[in-house]
């Protein structure tokens, strides 16, 4: 004999109820906190340091990074001389809020505008978990083809702005087979609302217009 | 490969369900949207290898996937979405917005009793 017990309950409540604390604590204090989110090897830690460093007078950052191994990543941008705590995962492909949460415990939220969560490099897995995030950033390098919205839908579409990075490589090299109207358009059709910038986190290139979007985002919320 | 830690919530929802019904399960349901990523095999296979042992060793998986959904700003139709084909089913505009991606879900177990 067998029978069925309709359950209906959510399978990663508890990640989901450590994402709602952390936004609610965030709310409260009033910060901005992204969660950026590309492949390995995009440039999210040289966004992350060039940003920093050019916008040290007016905006206070803190990091926390996500990796599997090493604090190479936090080390980096404690060299910019802002806080960072380096969270390691030991093998897990993407942060979970809970992990998040004791990270916010050891930065000094209170002297921060905004805190950015650097994601493990994986275009796949962060996207299915909330950290309690104001919003994610997805980061897309010209060398990794200009196919990866349509064939990675799921962070596309649920991301508040496109960095496409490593621009000068388009002219530097000029060989690069990156169609940009492409991107543009393939992420669009997913997500009619998200930001899209060209940068290079390398020469500085287009960053400006990513720094007028974080000191709006920053002002909405005071 | 979030799998394993899904399939690790899923391990302690189930058990958790079988110490109330007291009965041993062996069969569980899940739902989950396109946007969750969520591999059928890998789940299964992460869930059998924590399950070894446990009251749920036994338990054979279902997972369904629901299609992501959109609705176009012109004719108003709600449609399942074909990623590779980012148009309204109805009237082929490409002015749509997503909808909500379906949640993960434990819908419902099956039990052996007596």
């Amino acid at each position: 004999m067998y029978k069925k017990v309709d359950v209906g309950r959510k399978i990663l409540s508890a990640n989901e109820e450590y994402a709602l604390e952390n936004r609610r604590f965030l709310a409260e204090q009033k910060k901005l906190c992204l969660n950026m989110i590309s492949s390995p090897g995009s440039g999210k830690t040289t966004i992350l340091a060039r940003t920093i460093s050019e916008l040290k007078d007016k905006i206070k950052i803190g990091v926390i990074e996500g990796d599997i191994q090493t604090d190479l990543d936090a080390e980096r941008i404690r060299a910019t001389a802002a806080p960072a705590v380096q969270i390691n995962t030991n093998g897990a492909c993407h942060l979970s809020a809970a992990q998040v949460s004791g990270a916010l415990e050891k930065l000094p939220v209170n002297n921060l505008d905004l805190i950015f969560i650097e994601n493990v490099g994986n275009l796949v897995c962060p996207s299915a978990f909330e950290l309690g995030e104001g919003g994610k950033i997805v980061v897309l390098s010209v060398a990794e083809g200009d196919d990866k919205p349509a064939k990675y839908p799921a962070i596309f579409a649920k991301s508040k702005v496109l960095l496409i990075n490593k621009i000068d490589l388009l002219e530097a090299v000029g060989q690069v087979d990156f169609d940009i109207e492409r991107v543009r358009a393939d992420a669009r059709r997913l997500n009619r609302a998200i930001e899209i910038f060209k940068i290079s986190a390398k020469t500085g290139e287009g960053m400006d217009a990513w720094y007028n979007w974080l000191k709006k985002e920053i002002e909405n919320i005071d | 490969m979030h799998e394993t830690m899904v399939a690790e919530s899923l391990l302690a929802a189930i058990s958790a369900e079988a110490a109330k019904q007291n009965a041993k399960p062996v069969g569980a349901k899940i739902s989950c949207g396109m946007l969750n990523a969520i591999n059928d095999e890998v789940l299964c296979f992460a869930f059998e290898a924590i399950a070894k042992g446990t009251v749920c060793e036994a338990l054979k998986l279902k997972v369904e996937h629901k299609p992501i959904r959109g609705r176009c700003k012109k004719c108003s139709e709600n449609f399942d979405l074909d990623v590779t084909h980012l148009t309204c089913r109805k009237c082929g505009s490409e002015d749509f917005e997503l909808l909500p991606d379906a949640p993960l879900l434990l819908e419902e177990i099956e039990f052996e009793t007596e």
